[in-house]
């Protein structure tokens, strides 16, 4: 379902050391340094799998994410989902897919929630009965009721992210990107999304991938974890090939990424 | 086609929730345009001969300025939002979209400046027709003149839409919106007849000015709704408009087919 072979994602950066002195110098000669955010990255993910996607910051997980879902063009290297190239049919991928930013809004700032999901449903073209039913199923699970009529800058932050979460899901697409879904939700929002996500990949085989710095939202859902660091892959596996003994699944992580010096 | 009405409509109703900036714009633009039509008239008293426009159709292009600035003038109105978008990197969900994002762009711009022009638009109108004769806004001459005022309205309502999406998709290449936005605005503002009419600019000029994009925003509904502009050159002005019109969505288009292959979006 989806296959990504050596891509490659390299980033020109501007950096300057501190002080007037450089930022005048830097007006006549920028510095660029080149980072290698994706270095050769393959991998391939089966229909219905659930996969966690982890690595420190910078490694990489956002660009690749943006790369599946076809708002970033790789350098090189080849990635195909479900048979579309996302970047190269970005209109027609986008229609069968859902992400959420975990650091970012889709939702209208101004406006209430449910005019938003109205107008995804225009956007989508969903069909009213289909429209209305996960409208229905995602206030239920999500317990979204009360927040429907609220405008969105009136959520916080955990109330937001079960709106977006139910906005990325109301085209019923097949795969789901999560990218930190779980940033800044309290033990029952967590618990809650947890318990979504799980139905959704169980119920409805949503092929989902998800990344995280939250290791419990890792052991809860996903059965195959992804390592990368430094834009490379370097684990491919299940918890349990990594987990040594009963460490606390955070020391594991920390032990891990200390090993591969990341 | 529905999705970009529907973004026309939650653009549209948002900004009609903005009544208190339009009640403050309204005064403002009173203001403005009481003091521009006293100094055109000073400057009409030294030497009236010399005055390229009828006094009265001076006066009512200034009206109309002030009453539509929130439809005509380039950036303005929610344009940060977008610039906001493209900056913080904000612009991936609607990259997530399956949908043009040039003509959501184009539908969103265009229903913000309807839907504000229309709360400051009433009350200007209404004000400046009750002032006395040559001071205030004028009825137009026929009704066939009112039509095809409203016509290049609509046309100049594009074409200054359309330049604004040129003016975004190159903040994807520059990402910040400063230096092209102060450019556009100087020049536009100028150009476009926003502080003189264009009649008042000096031959020569006056035709070179005639012929770029800005004299196809607000200088010619202006100018047609009071008579000043009729018959041939009328005609030619129109025609400008629509070329101009599909020059900029071609430009606007091209620069952002090229923008999506090349740009990052900002931030992790
Ligand atoms: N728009 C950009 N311009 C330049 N460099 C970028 C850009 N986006 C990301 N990078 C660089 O690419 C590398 C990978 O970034 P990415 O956002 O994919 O990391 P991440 O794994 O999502 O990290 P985090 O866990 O902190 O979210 C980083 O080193 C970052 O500096
Ligand atoms: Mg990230």
């Amino acid at each position: 379902m989806i296959e990504v072979s050596h891509l490659r994602k390299t980033f020109r950066v501007a950096r300057r050391d501190e002080g007037f002195g450089n930022a005048v110098k830097a007006l006549f000669h920028r510095e660029y340094e080149e980072i290698h955010a994706l270095n050769d990255i393959s991998f391939s993910i089966g229909e219905g799998e659930m996969v966690g996607y982890i690595g420190p910051n910078g490694a990489g997980k956002s660009s690749t994410i943006k790369v599946l879902s076809g708002v970033l063009t790789p350098d090189g290297g080849e990635c195909r989902v479900d048979g579309r190239v996302p970047w190269k049919q970005r209109v027609k991928h986008v229609a069968q897919i859902g992400v959420v930013f975990g650091q970012r809004s889709q939702l209208w700032w101004d406006v209430p929630v449910v005019d938003s999901f109205e107008l995804l449903r225009d956007i989508y073209k969903i069909p009213e009965a289909t429209y209305r039913k996960n409208v229905r199923d995602l206030t239920e699970l999500l317990d979204l009721r009360e927040l429907l009529r609220t405008p969105t800058r009136q959520l916080s932050l955990g109330q937001r992210m079960r709106c977006e979460i139910a906005a990325s899901l109301l085209h019923s697409p097949k795969i789901l990107f999560l990218d930190e879904p779980t940033i800044g939700l309290d033990a029952v929002s967590k618990l809650a999304v947890r318990d979504f996500v799980k139905r959704l990949n169980q119920e409805h085989k949503t092929t989902v991938i998800l990344t995280t710095h939250d290791m419990q939202d890792i052991e809860a859902l996903a059965s195959r974890v992804i390592l990368i660091g430094k834009g490379k892959i370097l684990l491919d596996g299940t918890l349990d090939d990594i987990r040594k003994g009963n460490e606390q699944i955070d020391e594991t992580i920390a032990h891990l990424y200390k090993q591969y010096d990341i | 086609m529905k999705k970009y009405l529907s973004f026309f409509r939650l653009r549209f109703v948002m900004n009609l929730q903005y009544r208190v900036a339009a009640l403050a714009g309204v005064v403002c633009q009173f203001f403005w345009g009481g003091m521009a039509i006293l100094a055109f008239y000073a400057f009409y008293q030294t030497d009236p001969a010399s005055f390229p426009m009828d006094f009265q159709a001076t006066a009512s292009y200034i009206w109309l300025q002030q009453g539509l600035l929130a439809m005509l003038s380039l950036i303005g109105g929610t344009d940060g939002q977008v610039f906001e978008a493209i900056q913080s990197g904000n612009v991936v969900y609607e990259l997530c979209r399956p949908v043009s994002l040039y003509a959501m762009w184009f539908s969103n711009n265009v229903a913000s400046r309807i839907a504000r022009a229309l709360l400051r638009f009433i009350p200007v109108v209404i004000v400046s027709s009750c002032l006395p004769a040559p001071f205030g806004l004028m009825a137009p001459p026929d009704a066939g003149t009112f039509f095809l005022f409203l016509l290049s309205l609509a046309l100049a309502l594009l074409v200054t839409a359309a330049f604004s999406l040129v003016v975004y998709n190159v903040t994807f290449f520059t990402i910040s919106d400063r230096g092209v936005r102060l450019i556009s605005t100087s020049l536009s503002d100028f150009l476009m007849g926003g502080i003189v009419p264009l009649p008042f600019f000096p031959e020569g000029f006056r035709q070179f000015a005639e012929l770029l994009p800005f004299s196809c925003m607000e200088n010619v509904p202006l100018r047609v709704y009071s008579g000043d502009l009729s018959g041939a050159p009328m005609v030619r002005a129109i025609l400008l408009q629509v070329m101009w019109l599909f020059l900029l969505v071609l430009i606007g288009k091209a620069l952002e087919h090229k923008a999506l292959k090349r740009v990052v979006v900002q931030g992790g």
